[in-house]
C-alpha cells in the first residue's frame, strides 16, 4: 500500500533548476523531508485499519513549481463506516499532504461549498457516502470553472448570474405590525425553489450554461422563480420577474435536458421551474399582445 | 487601505442583520467574511425562532421562561430587550420574505419547544436557519453593500492605552484568502464582530469547521474580557461520525434511547422516570454518557435512538430530514435500523462582553451573536433562541456603530464593572508562552489612527513570514486534534476537578508545541493550511478560557456540572465569570448578574428536571 503523494523527484529536479534563493531550496527540501517522515507515520496508522480508500485527487497550484502543471495524486486513507468523500479528503489533506486544499464547513449539506466533481458526476462531498462509489474515488473541481487551486474553483461568475435576477423580496404594500399572509398552498409551491444552497453543481453541470456564458442558468432561473411564485409580491412585480427571465440569455437558452435537476443535491426540480416560468412568460406576453 | 464607516466581520445571522440596520442609519458599511455569507452556519440551524407574537402570549412570559432557562445567570436587561424586540425582528423577517411555515389562516406558524411555557417557536419548515440566513443575505445584496468574502480577518488595529477601557479600535486586518494578499481596514465608526461559535475547540461538535472562535480570541487579545466561558451546551442525540445534529424533534415523536443491552435507558437506570427520552438536552447527554461510561454503550462510543417503531408512514410524513441525515451522514437508513446517536458540543453560551448596544469596553469595538455574551442564554441556553438573539443584538450592534443613540446602557462591562477577583487555581501557567503577544499594535497613546492600522497590518505580515519560513516543526492539525480531543475527554457533560485541571495542562501542552508550528504549503494562492493555523491559535486561547472559567466555578449551574459539587450555590454563585488577557496572563474576575427587570426582579427558583 502507497501513501504516496507527489512524484518528490521530478519536483526536486525542477527545484534544482530553480532561480529560487538557496535558502528556500533548502527550506522546501526540508519540508519534503519531514512530509516524507509524516507519510511514513501516516502510512503505519493507516496500515492499522483494515480497509483503505483510494483517493485520486485533482492538483495544481498557479504558484508553485511542480505543481503549476495539473495532474492527479492518489491518497491511500483508512476507510470507516459513514464516512463521506469530505471526511477522505480531511484525512488526506491532514495525514499527508497539508497543501490539499479545497472548500468545506458544515459537513451537513446546507453550506453549499464542497461542490465538486466526484467519480464523473457533480456531487457534495459532504453528502456522498463513499461506501455508494467505486474505486478508486475520482475527485476533479466543479467541470467549466475556472480552477483557482486544486479543488477550489472560482465561484464570481455564479454569484453574478445569481445576484442579476433581483434576489431580494420586493413589495410596497406591507400591512403594520404584522405578518402577510401567505396561504399554505402557495408556499408548498415556492418551497422546493427556496431550498438552495448556492453550491453551483447545477450549472456546472449544464451544457447551455458551459456554451453561453451570458445564461442565467438554472439555479439563478430557481431563484427567480422562488419570487415570482411568491404570492406575497404582488402581480405588478410577478410581471417584472417575468420580463427579467425572459431576455434573451434567459429561461428560452433551457433545452430541458435534466442535467441540473439530476445532479441538485436539494432535489430541487429544477427543468421543470424553469419549464413553468416558460409557460408564465408566454401566458404573460399573450396578455400583451 | 480599505476604509468605511462600519465594517462587520462575519456575515452569519448577527453579522447580516448588523450590516442591514447600519446601512438603514446613513453609513457606510462593508462585510469581511472568511466564507460568502451563505456558508455560514446560520444555515445550519433547524428548530426555530422565538417570539411572542399571538395573543396569549407576552414577552413577560418569554422573558420569564429565558431567566429560568438561564439557571438565573442572565441579566434581566439584556433578557428583557430581547423579548420585547424579538416579534418585530420577526415581523421584519417575514416582510423580507422569509418563507415560513403557515396557518390555515396564512398568519406565519409556531410550534412548542423545550423549556417554554407557550408555543412561540415560529419556524421554516426544519430548515429555520436556512431561510433566515438566505433572507438576510437578500437585503444585503439589495441594499449593495459592499462585502468582501473569503477575506479572514485576523487581527484588530486597537490602540495600546494601558486600561483596555482608554482604547479605540479603528479597524482590522484581513487576509484575502484567494491572493494571500494583508490588507488594513479603517473603521471611521466602529468594527463588529459576528464571528459565530468556538465549537471546533471541541472533537465532536455540530459547529461547522468554520467555527473557531476567531472573534473572542481577537477581542480577548486586544483586553477584551471573555464572560461566562465555561458554559457550554450539549446537544444529547448527534451521529458520531460527524457530530450531524438529529432534531430533537426525534424524541418529541416518541423515540426510543437504548443502550447495548437492548434496555431503554432513560426508564431502566432511572435517569428520568417521568419524562424518559423527553427529559431537558443536558440530562439526556449525562444519561447517555453514563451508560457509555459503565460500559453499557454501542462499540463503546454511543447509545442508539430508535424510531422504527412509529411506522415508516408516520417517520416519512413528519422525519423525512432524519431519513436523510442519517443515510446521507451515516449511511443508516432509519426506516431499517436504529439511528447511532451521542452527545456532542452545540453552543456556547459565553463569548465577548457586550452590553445592550452591542458595545464592548473598547470604544469603537461590538459584538454580536452567538460570538458574544450580552448574556441572555445564562447558564443554558433555550432552544430558539439564539436566533432571534442574532437579529435583535445583531441590530442595535449595527445601529449603535452607525451613530444613533439608543440610550444609557444598563450593563456594564469592563474592568470597572469587577466586583471581585477570582482564583482560577491551575497547575499550569496560562496565557502567552513567554513574550506578551503583540496583538495590540501601537505604541503610544497618542498615535494617529492610520498609524494604529499600519502598524497592525505590519505585524500581521511579521507573523505570517514567520509561520511560512519556518523550516519545519508541527503542522497545526495534529495540535488541534489533541486540543479537541483533551477537551472532549475533560470538559465535556461531566466535569471534575482532576479533569479539568488535566485539560489546562493539556492546553498548555498545545499552547507549547504550537510555538514550533509552522506552515507546509508555501504558495500563497488559497492557502486554508495558513488560515487552519491561525485559526488553531484562537482554539487554544478560547478553549483556555473555556477550562479555567469552568475549574473556576464551583458548582452545578444550568450546563455546567462539577462531580465534586452537584447543587446550585446561589448565595455565592449568581454571578458572571470574566476572564481578562491582560498582555498575556489571563486574570479572573467577577461581575454581579442583574436580576432587577424593568418592572420586577426575577427570584431564583430551583430547577426541577
Ligand atoms: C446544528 C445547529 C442547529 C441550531 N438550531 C437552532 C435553532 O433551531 N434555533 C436557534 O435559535 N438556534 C439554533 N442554533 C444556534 C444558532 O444557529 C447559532 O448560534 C447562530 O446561527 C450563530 O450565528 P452567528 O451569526 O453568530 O454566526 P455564524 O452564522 O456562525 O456566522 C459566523 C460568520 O463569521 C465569519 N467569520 C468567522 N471567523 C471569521 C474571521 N476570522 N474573519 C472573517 N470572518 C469570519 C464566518 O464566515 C461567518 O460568516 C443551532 C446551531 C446549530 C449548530
Ligand atoms: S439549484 Fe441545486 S444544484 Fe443548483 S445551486 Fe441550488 S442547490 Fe446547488
Ligand atoms: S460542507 Fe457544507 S455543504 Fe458540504
Amino acid at each position: 500500500m502507497s501513501t504516496q503523494i507527489p512524484e518528490t523527484e521530478s519536483e526536486s529536479e525542477e527545484l534544482a533548476q530553480s532561480t529560487e534563493p538557496e535558502h528556500q531550496q533548502r527550506r522546501m527540501a526540508e519540508k519534503r523531508e519531514r512530509r516524507a517522515e509524516r507519510e511514513a507515520e501516516a502510512e503505519a496508522d493507516a496500515a492499522a485499519y483494515d480497509e483503505t480508500i483510494h483517493l485520486k485527487v485533482f492538483r495544481y497550484d498557479p504558484e508553485v513549481e511542480g505543481k503549476k502543471e495539473p495532474r492527479f495524486d492518489d491518497f491511500h486513507v483508512p476507510f470507516k463506516q459513514g464516512m463521506t468523500v469530505l471526511d477522505a479528503l480531511m484525512q488526506a489533506r491532514d495525514l499527508f499532504d497539508s497543501s490539499l486544499t479545497f472548500r468545506h464547513s458544515c459537513r451537513q449539506a446546507i453550506c453549499g461549498s464542497d461542490a465538486m466533481f466526484v467519480n464523473g458526476k457533480q456531487r457534495l462531498c459532504c453528502k456522498t457516502q463513499i461506501s455508494d462509489l467505486s474505486e478508486p474515488v475520482r475527485v476533479e473541481p466543479l467541470p467549466h470553472q475556472e480552477v483557482v487551486k486544486d479543488l477550489v474553483v472560482d465561484m464570481e461568475h455564479f454569484y453574478d448570474q445569481m445576484e442579476s435576477v433581483e434576489p431580494y423580496f420586493q413589495t410596497n404594500d406591507l400591512p403594520a405590525g404584522e405578518e402577510q399572509r401567505q396561504t399554505r398552498e402557495n408556499r408548498e409551491k415556492v418551497k422546493m425553489s427556496t431550498r438552495c444552497i448556492w453550491c453551483g453543481a447545477c450549472m456546472s453541470s449544464c451544457n447551455i450554461a458551459a456554451g453561453d456564458n451570458e445564461y442565467l442558468g438554472p439555479a439563478a432561473l430557481n431563484k427567480a422563480y422562488r419570487f415570482a411564485m411568491d404570492e406575497r409580491e404582488g402581480e405588478d412585480m410577478k410581471q417584472h420577474r417575468l420580463q427579467i427571465i425572459e431576455q434573451e440569455h434567459g429561461v428560452w437558452r433551457c433545452q430541458t435536458q435534466f442535467s441540473c435537476t439530476n445532479v441538485c443535491p436539494k432535489d430541487i426540480p429544477l427543468t421543470e421551474h424553469i419549464q413553468e416560468l416558460k409557460r408564465e412568460a408566454v401566458k404573460n406576453n399573450l396578455k400583451f399582445w | 487601505m480599505h476604509e468605511h464607516d462600519v465594517i462587520v466581520v462575519g456575515a452569519g445571522g448577527a453579522g447580516l442583520r448588523a450590516a442591514v440596520a447600519a446601512h438603514e442609519e446613513g453609513a457606510d458599511v462593508a462585510m469581511v467574511t472568511k466564507l460568502h455569507p451563505v456558508r455560514s452556519h446560520t444555515g445550519a440551524a433547524e428548530g426555530g425562532i422565538n417570539a411572542a407574537l399571538r395573543e396569549g402570549d407576552s414577552w413577560e412570559s418569554h422573558a420569564y421562561d429565558t431567566m429560568k432557562g438561564s439557571d438565573f445567570l442572565g441579566d434581566a436587561p439584556a433578557i428583557e430587550t430581547l423579548c420585547q424586540t424579538s416579534p418585530d425582528e420577526v415581523i421584519q423577517l417575514e416582510h423580507w420574505g422569509m418563507p415560513f411555515s403557515r396557518e390555515e389562516d396564512g398568519r406565519v406558524s409556531q410550534r412548542p419547544f423545550g423549556g417554554l411555557s407557550f408555543p412561540r417557536t415560529t419556524y421554516a419548515g426544519a430548515e429555520t436557519g436556512h431561510h433566515l440566513l438566505h433572507t438576510m443575505y437578500e437585503q444585503v445584496v439589495k441594499r449593495g453593500i459592499t462585502v468582501y468574502d473569503e477575506w479572514y480577518v485576523s487581527r484588530l488595529a486597537v490602540t495600546d492605552h494601558d486600561d483596555p477601557e482608554d482604547r479605540t479600535c479603528h479597524g482590522v486586518v484581513a487576509i484575502d484568502i484567494q491572493s494571500g494578499r494583508v490588507e488594513g481596514f479603517k473603521a471611521n465608526n466602529g468594527v463588529i464582530i459576528a464571528t459565530g461559535g468556538p465549537g471546533q475547540a471541541f472533537d465532536h461538535t455540530t459547529n461547522a469547521v468554520s467555527c473557531t472562535g476567531d472573534g473572542p480570541a481577537m477581542a480577548y487579545r486586544a483586553g477584551v474580557p471573555l464572560e461566562d466561558m465555561e458554559f457550554i451546551q450539549f446537544h444529547p442525540t448527534t451521529l458520531p461520525s460527524t457530530g450531524v445534529l438529529i432534531s430533537e424533534g426525534v424524541r418529541g415523536e416518541g423515540g426510543i434511547l437504548y443502550n447495548a443491552n437492548g434496555e431503554r435507558l432513560m426508564f431502566e437506570y432511572g435517569y428520568a422516570n417521568n419524562d424518559g427520552e423527553l427529559a431537558s438536552r443536558d440530562v439526556v447527554a449525562r444519561a447517555e454518557l453514563t451508560e457509555v461510561n459503565e460500559g453499557r454503550g454501542i462499540e463503546d462510543e454511543y447509545v442508539h435512538l430508535d424510531m422504527r417503531h412509529l411506522g415508516d408512514e408516520r417517520i416519512i410524513d413528519r422525519l423525512e430530514n432524519i431519513l436523510h441525515l442519517a443515510a446521507d451522514f451515516e449511511g443508516v437508513d432509519g426506516l431499517e435500523r436504529p439511528m447511532p446517536v451521542k452527545p456532542g458540543q452545540h453552543y456556547a453560551m459565553g463569548g465577548i462582553e457586550t452590553d445592550e448596544n452591542g458595545q464592548t469596553c473598547i470604544s469603537g469595538l461590538y459584538a454580536a451573536g452567538e460570538c458574544a455574551c450580552v448574556s441572555v442564554h445564562g447558564a443554558n441556553r433555550l432552544g430558539g433562541n439564539a436566533l432571534p438573539e442574532l437579529i435583535v443584538y445583531g441590530a442595535r450592534a449595527g445601529r449603535h456603530a452607525a451613530g444613533k443613540d439608543l440610550g444609557e446602557a444598563q450593563i456594564q462591562t469592563g474592568p470597572s464593572a469587577k466586583s471581585e477577583d477570582g482564583d482560577i487555581g491551575s497547575p499550569v501557567p496560562l496565557g502567552a508562552v513567554d513574550t506578551p503577544d503583540e496583538d495590540v499594535a501601537a505604541d503610544g497613546a497618542a498615535v494617529d489612527v492610520e498609524t494604529v492600522i499600519s502598524k497592525a497590518v505590519e505585524a500581521e505580515n511579521a507573523r505570517i513570514e514567520r509561520l511560512m519560513t519556518k523550516d519545519e516543526g508541527l503542522q497545526h492539525a495534529e495540535i488541534r486534534h489533541k486540543l479537541q480531543k483533551a477537551m472532549t475527554r475533560n470538559v465535556n457533560v461531566f466535569r471534575t476537578e482532576d479533569g479539568l485541571k488535566q485539560a489546562l495542562r493539556d492546553i498548555r501542552e498545545a499552547r507549547e508545541a504550537y510555538e514550533d508550528v509552522y506552515v507546509a504549503d508555501p504558495s500563497r494562492t488559497f492557502n486554508t493550511d495558513l488560515i487552519h493555523t491561525i485559526e488553531t491559535q484562537n482554539l487554544i486561547d478560547v478553549a483556555e478560557t473555556i477550562t479555567a472559567g469552568a475549574l473556576a466555578r464551583t458548582e452545578f449551574r444550568g450546563a455546567h456540572w462539577r462531580a465534586e459539587h452537584q447543587e446550585r450555590k446561589d448565595d455565592e454563585w449568581i454571578k458572571h465569570t470574566l476572564m481578562a488577557w491582560n498582555d498575556g496572563s489571563p486574570e479572573l474576575y467577577y461581575k454581579p448578574v442583574i436580576l432587577e427587570g424593568e418592572e420586577k426582579t426575577y427570584e431564583p427558583k430551583v430547577r426541577s428536571y
